[in-house]
């Protein structure tokens, strides 16, 4: 089967590729295009490891199909701090020790900042719910939301 | 397997037709790339309607509400009109899954996937809700609880797509509900899921009412003794009682991890009764 060719944006960078029918937009960032940010933890949809923005939405990567990616604006974990200089959240993410072995972490700061730009000033209960496809072993979650939070405090400049 | 983009729903019910393997629409692609993974999966065609004009969208037309097949969860839930229209239909499917899912499932894809536990199913065979199918012989606009036959099946005929979900517009002192029993509290399948539509006239007696089970059977399942049992009533307790008791004897479940055929029974009725509740609090019922 002959490769599908995708004109794509990533992270406002126009990006082009070739892939497989078969293969995840997951698939495509980490081997074709060396995006290694977001992580395969289930493949299955249910961890939320692999969370990117497809077109102004929180979704898994894993159930994207990398030729779905043509013509649309993807996000990823690469695309957060502003070249050396971090984002709130992913400073918070640090200084709350919100994370140990790191691999859901990608996910949990593209899903916390999609959740803040949509709503700067979440209840405890939003940010778990809204978190509850994010799946850490490490934490516990209470430091991670602590973390989201106190950089949602920071982002709203209180 | 192959991959297509068509522009309109005439080239992807074709390219479905044509198929001489096993084909697929794929709208948010939630149930069908996780079957996708699996070994023994293998498919000729994966036709991806995303591209297609109107299928991302809600319109709004003097009878109806309809929803494209690619409009996703999440869009449904910020339309501010349909919450306030069939508030029931929109919490079942903004239950479906994380956020990360709501941000691509749809509730075409939902009842297409034929899940018996699927949560907007139940809501929207309570709401009477009307698939819309395009094909290669035609087009038609069945009941939606016509389309899943078994789990995993449906009545759809090669080639048939369901182009949008059509929801009346509602009549006055109407209200919707839809609760389910999961073991946590977010991120789960419906143990048992029920659904409860319903009109009052100006007495506040419930006039019409629609009653459906989820996760109880093969199929969704339109209860009609227990729209009868709250039918000429105010709900009140002996009512929500013949409510509970009728819901409790339409169930065939299975016994499994999630539950058993006991405690399925009895939720059934439990439930019945609070989204009953639910639905008349909303219409304006005292």
């Amino acid at each position: 089967m002959s490769a599908i060719a995708v004109s794509t944006t990533i992270n406002g960078d126009e990006v082009e590729f070739l892939c497989q029918a078969e293969e995840t937009l997951l698939d495509v960032l980490r081997e074709r295009l060396g995006l290694t940010g977001a992580k395969e933890g289930c493949g299955t949809g249910d961890c939320g490891a692999c969370s990117v923005m497809v077109d102004g939405r929180l979704v898994c990567a894993c159930l994207v199909l990398g030729a779905e990616a043509e013509g649309r604006s993807i996000e990823t974990i690469e695309g957060m701090a502003n070249g050396d200089e971090l984002h709130p959240l992913q400073t918070k993410f640090l200084e709350h020790a919100a994370l140990q072995c790191g691999v859901c972490t990608p996910g949990f700061l593209v899903a916390a900042k999609a959740l803040l730009d949509a709503n700067p000033d979440p209840t405890e209960e939003e940010i778990r719910f809204w978190l509850a496809g994010n799946l850490c072993r490490c934490t516990g979650y209470d430091k991670i939301v602590r973390a989201v939070q106190d950089a949602a405090q920071e982002l709203r400049g209180s | 397997m192959q991959y297509e983009r068509p522009k309109s729903l005439m080239d992807a019910a074709s390219l479905l037709a044509g198929a001489k393997g096993s084909a697929y629409a794929l709208a948010g692609g939630t149930d069908l790339l996780v079957i996708m993974k699996n070994d023994d999966f293998d498919a000729e065609l994966v036709v991806d309607i995303k591209s297609i004009e109107g299928l991302d969208e809600i319109r709004e037309t003097s009878e109806a509400y309809t929803v494209g097949a690619a409009v996703s969860c999440a869009a449904l839930g910020e339309s501010t009109m349909l919450k306030e229209a069939w508030p029931g239909v929109v919490e079942a499917a903004n239950l479906i899954g994380s956020t990360q899912i709501q941000g691509r499932c749809t509730v075409a894809g939902n009842l297409c996937n034929a899940s018996p536990a699927a949560d907007s199913v139940p809501a929207l065979v309570a709401a009477g809700a009307k698939a819309i199918i395009v094909g290669p012989n035609g087009n038609r606009t069945i009941p939606v609880e016509e389309i899943p036959v078994a789990p995993g099946k449906t009545s759809l005929e090669k080639g048939e797509i369901v182009e949008a979900i059509q929801l009346d517009k509602r009549a006055p002192q109407s209200g919707d509900a839809y609760l389910r029993f999961i073991p946590r509290t977010e991120m789960d399948i419906a143990v048992v899921g029920v659904a409860v539509s319903l009109s009052l006239d100006d007495k506040g007696l419930v006039t019409s009412a629609r009653v459906a089970l989820g996760a109880v059977a093969p199929t969704v399942l339109l209860v009609e003794p227990a729209a009868e049992a709250i039918i000429g009533t105010k709900l009140d307790d002996a009512a929500l009682e013949r409510l509970a008791d009728v819901c409790s004897a339409a169930c065939q479940p299975i016994d499994d991890k999630r539950g058993t055929i006991e405690f399925r029974k009895k939720v059934s009725g439990v439930l019945a009764r609070r989204a009953a509740r639910i639905a008349f609090d909303r219409a304006g019922g005292k």
